[in-house]
């Protein structure tokens, strides 16, 4: 194992950490510093991740188990770097980029302590990729939640505050769901180690199986409470259109990061045995729900921010679906998807806030009523000063009409190439000749139609906004406002030009996580450190 | 002993629920409160119900006969952790009390 590299693993959460709390000695009005350290901790990130996934994809056999205080797995918490989790920092920060380059225009200067927020926000993300025990996970997923708390408020007005309290209302019975799982695995399993869970629940008695599921199943709906599954999914498309739009753009990855655990933990813990598929029909009937629930709203908002929280729901349902079908073809499109709708939504969210900019809320959204969106008028920050993207509306419509293109899965983007990948699987799943079953047409079906529906809705948004605007205003829009979107986009066509590397990457990923013992045998054989004096501390005479 | 725990949990969990579906504030954070005391208590009881031994391993001690250390970790988390969020939500209260003037949880009494 390279040493370096091997301490990388923690960077992703230590620098976020490091930065939120160094960041609390500036005085808000050295927002320029703020603003810099900020951004310099994303761009590390950026490259740590980009750093951890070459070396996890590469040629030599690395170490992605790095064992916190040196003790051995099951005693110690460990932090586990896999194909899966270094994809997912990377997309992070990629988005903490974006959505922080965005914020710097004028959003992080509405409210205290933006930048902390955003940092943590980003250690509780990282922290959740990468942990490999599950009450940690809980830790993690707290702390992500506390920053989105605050986040979500930022910017206030009584919008956001009433969007804000069902928010953590309703994260906060979650979490309560999420220690009930948690602690029901740990009275039957005995152990909290994803791994040696894993490697546990084949021996559980029967009669104890039935409480560990029920656990699983307890813990399972905390995860889809936060990825938006119906009918757990209405606090979503209000919370995610009330925040302001850098903190929404960074929200996309959070609703993902519910399908990540549930992925990870479904191919872990109920990839074979007595248990094996537990589970999986919640996830595919819940996902076609939440796509037809999806496809209603994204048909019906008459509002962007609205749109955009419904394609947020759509893109969740395909996730479900797909992971309830648990087939290795499909779902290594559905990564895919995953990336790419997550890059595409992020973006959308912050177009969202520029192509709106002065025009009359009022004169967008006539057919919305005005109480969905608060009766007082929000406080919007002043604007900022800085270089004035020029030809803005065609770039404006350029970026609206890409995010169209993405949202319903046209060719030429990756949002085409993604769908492409999951339906030629979903019907190639039988033989060679034999004609795809009824079930599989109903659930290619509802994939086209929510792609069908995302385009009707957002030609008739286009042409409201660009072409039959009432008033004709052109909105003021900063050259770093509109980069991040750009830059977003242009992932989404780097990911279309590198389709097959990109394919190739998500199908190891998928193969190598529908074999849990790889991850098991990893964890469970990952040896301490021995001291200077070639001592090695107690915990590792368990292998 | 059990029985006792467990009517404890069971009552705490049916008022919370209850006071979480009721349309104040006040009664929802009370709701949560409740919860998450009976989730503390019900984190406590998987680890099994015993009184007055030690959670620490002593040589020629047999492992029966001892607490087990793990449950009571992850209730001292969860509290800490519960605490803070339940503290964030009365600001969040209080802020929403301010900029609407009433109480209930959508931010206007009478119903649409």
């Amino acid at each position: 194992m390279i040493g370096w590299a091997h301490h990388l693993i923690i960077a992703p959460i230590l620098v976020p950490l490091v930065v939120a709390a160094l960041l609390l000695f500036f005085d808000e009005r050295q927002r320029v510093a703020k603003a810099m350290i900020s951004l310099a901790s994303t761009l590390i990130l950026v490259t740590v991740s980009l750093a951890l996934l070459r070396v996890e994809s590469g040629p030599n056999d690395f170490d992605g188990v790095y064992l916190l205080g040196n003790w051995a797995a099951p005693f110690g918490i460990v932090l586990v770097l896999d194909a899966l989790s270094a994809l997912m920092l990377l997309l992070t920060a990629l988005l903490s980029v974006a959505a922080l380059v965005f914020s710097l225009a004028r959003w992080h200067a509405v409210g205290a302590h933006f930048h902390t927020m955003f940092q943590l926000l980003l250690v509780g993300l990282n922290g959740a990729f990468l942990t490999g025990d599950l009450f940690n996970l809980f830790v993690f997923f707290e702390v992500m939640l506390a920053a989105s708390y605050g986040l979500l408020l930022h910017g206030s007005g009584p919008l956001r505050v009433k969007a804000g309290m069902h928010y953590i209302a309703v994260n906060l019975a979650a979490a309560l769901l999420f220690l009930i799982g948690v602690s029901l695995i740990y009275g039957t399993a005995g152990t909290l180690n994803m791994a040696d869970l894993a490697a546990r629940i084949p021996d559980i008695e029967p009669d104890r199986r039935m409480l560990m599921e029920a656990g699983a199943g307890v813990l399972g709906i905390a995860f889809l409470i936060k990825a938006g599954m119906w009918p757990l999914c209405f606090w979503l498309p209000t919370a995610y259109s009330a925040a302001a739009a850098p903190v929404a753009g960074i929200f996309a990855i959070m609703s993902k990061l519910g399908i990540y655990v549930i992925l990870r933990l479904t191919m872990l813990l109920f990839g074979d045995g007595p248990s094996a598929g537990f589970g999986s029909d919640v996830l595919l009937y819940g996902g076609i729900a939440t796509i037809i629930f999806g496809t209603i709203g994204v048909l019906a908002s008459q509002a962007l921010g609205r749109l955009a929280g419904f394609s947020v729901l759509v893109s969740s349902g395909t996730l479900l679906m797909v992971l309830g079908i648990n087939d290795g073809a499909i779902s290594s499109g559905a990564l895919l998807y995953l990336v790419s709708s997550t890059l595409t939504i992020s973006a959308f969210f912050m177009l969202i806030e520029l192509v709106e900019r002065g025009q009359d809320a009022g004169a967008i959204v006539l057919a919305v009523t005005m109480e969905a969106y608060g009766d007082a008028d929000e406080d919007e920050p002043e604007e900022g000063d800085g270089v004035t993207m020029p030809g803005t509306m065609a770039i404006l419509g350029i970026c609206f009409a890409a995010c169209g293109i993405l949202l319903s899965g046209l060719p030429p983007l990756s949002g085409f190439i993604a769908k492409f990948a999951m339906l030629s699987a979903m019907m190639g799943t039988g033989a060679i000749g034999v004609p795809p079953t009824a079930a599989v047409w109903v659930l290619v079906s509802l994939v086209i139609l929510s792609g069908i529906a995302a385009l009707i809705s957002m030609t008739r948004a286009g042409i409201r906004t660009f072409w039959s605007s009432l008033e004709g205003t052109v909105p003021r829009v900063l050259v770093i406002e509109i980069v991040p979107v750009m830059f977003l986009l242009f992932l989404t066509l780097a990911l279309t030009v590198q389709a097959g590397p990109a394919m190739q990457y998500m199908d190891t990923t998928i193969r190598s996580l529908s074999n849990p013992r790889i991850y098991i045998d990893a964890v469970r054989n990952a040896a301490a450190v021995p001291d200077y004096d070639g001592v090695v501390s107690a915990g590792t005479g368990s292998k | 002993m059990e029985l006792v725990l467990s009517t404890a949990i069971g009552v705490m969990t049916g008022c919370g629920v209850w006071l979480i579906l009721r349309p104040r504030t006040y009664q929802v954070i009370v709701g949560l409160s409740l919860l998450s005391y009976a989730v503390n208590l019900f984190i406590f009881g998987v680890g099994g119900v015993k009184t007055n031994v030690p959670p620490i391993l002593v040589d020629g001690v047999p492992t029966s006969v001892l607490a087990d250390p793990v449950p009571q970790a992850l209730v001292l988390t969860a509290i800490v952790i519960g605490f803070a969020t339940t503290a964030l939500f009365l600001v969040v209260l209080l802020a929403s009390r301010g900029l609407t003037g009433t109480d209930h949880v959508d931010g206007r009494n009478e119903p649409k």
